[in-house]
């Protein structure tokens, strides 16, 4: 297949599109599939069927809509009239709607999401623009979109060179969370000496409540493919890998049919597009390990090694799999290549904050209105975030708090609500953009459980390699446990301060270094609950349970009347 | 090699391209606490004991896995670094069960003595004491898992100089234990050549002889040595 094929099969595709009167698609994300959308699926396809309207209406399945707690979601779109989306939809729902589509009427009782709801009119879809929109299991609907045009125009118009350039004008930074600037990391790994050189997506994303990469994998696989060709083409790589975390049943799977199909039609394998430059792409399949998220553990697994991290420099741009030249950019970071060069680098530059242009995709999940994925320009506040496309908090309570990059990362309380979400303004409040993932809290959120939730977490995770990580992440969480238990001691809170200072200076990698960030992030902010628990034995949001009338230890009870806790000195 | 000039401690110090700091370091006669490194294995930079602050890097570095750069400002000693260090200490007593009064070790142990040269003389952290088990399967050694600081001393030896990589870790976190081969008993292990080399490069009392007194398990720290210095002569090719 050469360009001039591939512009013949987005406009077979398109004018086969054109000839329907009407779309209807049904979400078939992970979310919408366990709130039963592949029953909404069949009834619509046998509806469809039982009428005869095959050659004018289609039912297909696509990925992620965005509103996930609303699911399932399905859209309605008629030919010269704006798409509706309707939400909850059963089967017996999913008739009703298309019975009124062939009639022209609105459904009698399915609860459309209006086209101008906040949610979406107040996105800025780059990445997540063709989810939801098309079948991620057939390759027409991505080329019919522009897809794989941005790698033609790379191959056949570009240098290697230009291909970098690009990209580090358009101030793309990692969106794996630490924001490390795109374009010289490309040219790190172009300009590294090396025989053979490796493009690795980063698909481990495992951060409790996360799932940005994983619905970009399932709802638009060839924009990944797409992207890892480019940067592939740029660094002088033959070879990618996809690093899919296992629990991603789904995710692989499209990924595998993608891949397939990209290689049939000559967009992957030898000579891609007619020009000299061949590519191939495999999967490689995480078995459940959060570590396997930071770059030298994910190369270690790669190889069948254990998954733990090695020590950098040599960083693996200079010596990644197997000692060559290795790229490694997360799933999102990789999805938004193919825009950039697309579009431009200027126009891209020119979306979001100066120091971190272009948009970012959430996962937004906690107690919010409405919870699922979004993709805001870099630098909308967390306030816009919450409350105009989240819809706010349910039940009339209060914000409390949101917890950003997961266990990475801490807390943005109520005071905070204004801070633009990017890079620098993140970190300046003590907490890190992170991947993605937005946990919103309400009034009834204790901030040490939080805290204790996310280093559980951690210290489940924690490799084993390093001293501070392994055996600090575990001393951590029995101390958070006795301060939410309300068997704490008040000199717990000191030796809990040393152990985040400890862990973060000296831990071998990412996850050990930034682990202590949400009890750090809790204290700066919280403190007071800490020291509810600690000094008055109670917990202010009324979420733990302190322990009734316990006995302190030797000395204990001397020690709490000194500080002021009441009781007798016996 | 080009030589390089690194002002560790406020003295100019010279090194060669290619050491590590803790190459250059010990060269010049500092000492520093190490447990995971030892001469002749690959480096691990798991037990953090030889971090030091280089200038321009926020977070102090370990010496063992930081190549030595021109022009590198290393300070070795520090009120923050002791302090990590102790509490690094602390926390590796705290893990497993380190009694020092029952073990076969006890005065030839490197825990023991990094300890005892930090002035750790209590630990300020809740004792996890796991209850861990022994392998006494092997008719010559022993592989006591509480005492064990998981340091992979035995796993390198017996992969890089022994070759066989009988020893490996299984388990992640603070569940992770050494086992041979997929995690059967050492008698049991079809690759281990009973040369004892992981009994004499393990730094506590975790591998050790069978039936051997206090007196007797003292380890031969320069064994490693002396087997390298030979295969590079050639000594045991008939």
């Amino acid at each position: 297949m050469n360009p001039a094929d591939l512009h013949a099969m987005a406009r077979e595709e398109q004018a086969r599109q054109e000839a329907l009167r009407c779309r209807i698609m049904v979400c078939a994300g992970t979310p919408c599939l366990s709130a039963g959308a592949l029953a909404v699926l069949d009834a619509l396809r046998q509806a469809v069927e039982e009428s005869r309207l095959d050659a004018e209406i289609e039912a297909v399945s696509t990925g992620c809509m965005g509103p996930c707690s609303r699911g399932p979601l399905v859209k309605v779109a008629v030919q010269g009239k704006p798409e509706i989306v309707y939400e909850r939809v059963t089967p017996e729902l999913a008739r009703q709607i298309l019975y009124s589509v062939v009639k022209g009427r609105r459904p009698p009782t399915a609860s459309p999401l209006p086209p101008d709801h906040p949610y979406f009119t107040r996105q800025m879809k780059i990445v997540l623009a063709n989810c939801g929109s098309i079948d991620p299991e057939r390759i027409e609907e991505y080329v019919a979109t522009g897809g794989y045009d941005a790698l033609a125009h790379a191959l056949h118009e570009m240098t290697p060179e230009d291909v970098c350039r690009e990209i580090s004008a358009s101030g793309l930074r990692g969106r794996g969370g630490a924001g490390y600037p795109a374009g010289v990391k490309w040219n790190l790994a172009r300009k590294a000496p090396g025989e053979r050189k490796y493009v690795v997506a980063n698909g481990d994303e495992g951060d409790p409540g996360a799932y940005m990469d994983r619905s970009v994998m399932e709802s638009d696989p060839h924009r990944i493919l797409e992207g890892m060709a480019i940067a592939g083409y740029a660094i002088g790589a033959d070879q990618g890998y996809i690093y899919v975390r296992g629990e991603y049943y789904l995710a692989g799977r499209r990924l595998e049919a993608a891949i397939r199909d990209a290689e049939r039609k000559g967009l992957l394998g030898s000579r891609v597009l007619g020009s000299n430059f061949s590519f191939r792409i495999d999967i490689r399949t995480g078995a459940g390990a959060f570590v396997c998220g930071e770059e030298t553990s994910l190369m270690a697994s790669i190889m069948g090694r254990r998954g733990q991290p090695w020590h950098r420099p040599p960083y693996p741009a200079q010596r990644g799999l197997w000692g060559c030249p290795t790229l490694i950019n997360n799933v999102e970071t990789l999805a938004t290549v193919p825009a950039i060069i697309g579009r431009g680098a200027t126009w891209y530059a020119g979306i979001g904050s100066t120091r971190s242009p272009g948009t970012k995709v959430y996962a937004l999940a906690g107690q919010v209105e409405t919870a699922g994925l979004i993709e805001v320009p870099m630098g909308t506040t967390l306030r816009e975030v919450v409350f105009d496309i989240g819809g706010g908090i349910p039940g009339g309570k209060r914000f409390k708090a949101a917890q950003s990059g997961g266990p990475s990362g801490g807390c943005i309380p109520a005071e905070h609500l204004d801070t633009p979400l990017d890079y620098e303004s993140m970190e300046r409040i003590g907490t890190i953009m992170g991947s993605g993932g937005l946990i919103i809290m309400d009034e009834t959120s204790c901030m040490p459980d939080v805290a204790s939730f996310f280093l559980d977490f951690c210290r489940d995770e924690s490799c084993g390699k390093c001293i501070p990580c392994r055996v600090g992440s575990m001393e951590m969480h029995r101390l958070l446990r006795r301060i939410t238990s309300g068997t704490a001691w008040p000199d717990d809170l000191r030796r809990l301060e040393e152990l985040c200072d400890l862990m973060g200076a000296t831990s071998l990698c990412g996850l050990g270094q930034t682990a202590p960030n949400p009890v750090v992030s809790t204290l700066r902010y919280f403190r007071h609950e800490y020291e509810a628990h600690i000094r008055e034995r109670r917990c202010p949001a009324g979420r733990c349970t302190m322990a009734a009338e316990q006995e302190p230890g030797p000395g204990g009870k001397a020690l709490l009347h000194a500080v002021g806790v009441p009781g007798e000195v016996g | 090699m080009p030589v390089i000039t690194l002002t560790i401690d406020d003295e100019l110090i010279s090194g060669r391209e290619g050491e590590t700091l803790l190459q250059v370091i010990k060269e010049h006669g500092i000492s520093l606490p190490t447990l995971c490194h030892m001469e002749g294995l690959s480096e691990r930079g798991g037990c953090r004991l030889c971090i030091v602050e280089v200038a321009g890097s926020p977070r102090p570095l370990p010496a063992c896995t930081t190549p030595a750069r021109e022009g590198m400002v290393v300070r070795t000693r520090s009120e923050r670094l002791e302090n990590y260090r102790r509490m690094l200490v602390e926390l590796m007593l705290a893990e497993r069960n380190h009694y020092c009064a029952v073990c076969v070790s006890i005065g030839h142990c490197e825990l023991q003595r990094v300890a005892a040269e930090m002035g750790v003389d209590h630990v300020r952290y809740e004792y996890l004491s796991p209850k861990l088990t022994m392998d006494l399967s092997h008719e010559r050694f022993g592989l006591d898992h509480n005492r064990c600081i998981l340091c992979t001393r035995c796993v390198r030896v017996c992969d890089e100089i022994e070759g066989v990589h009988t020893w490996d870790i299984s388990g992640r976190g603070v569940k992770s234990r050494i086992i041979a081969d997929l995690n059967r008993s050492w008698r049991e292990s079809g690759t281990c050549t009973s040369c004892g080399k992981c009994v004499q490069v393990c730094p506590t009392g975790a591998l050790f002889l069978k039936g051997a007194v206090v007196g007797e398990m003292v380890k031969d720290p320069t064994m490693l040595a002396r087997v390298l210095e030979g295969r590079e002569k050639k000594e045991w090719e008939g």
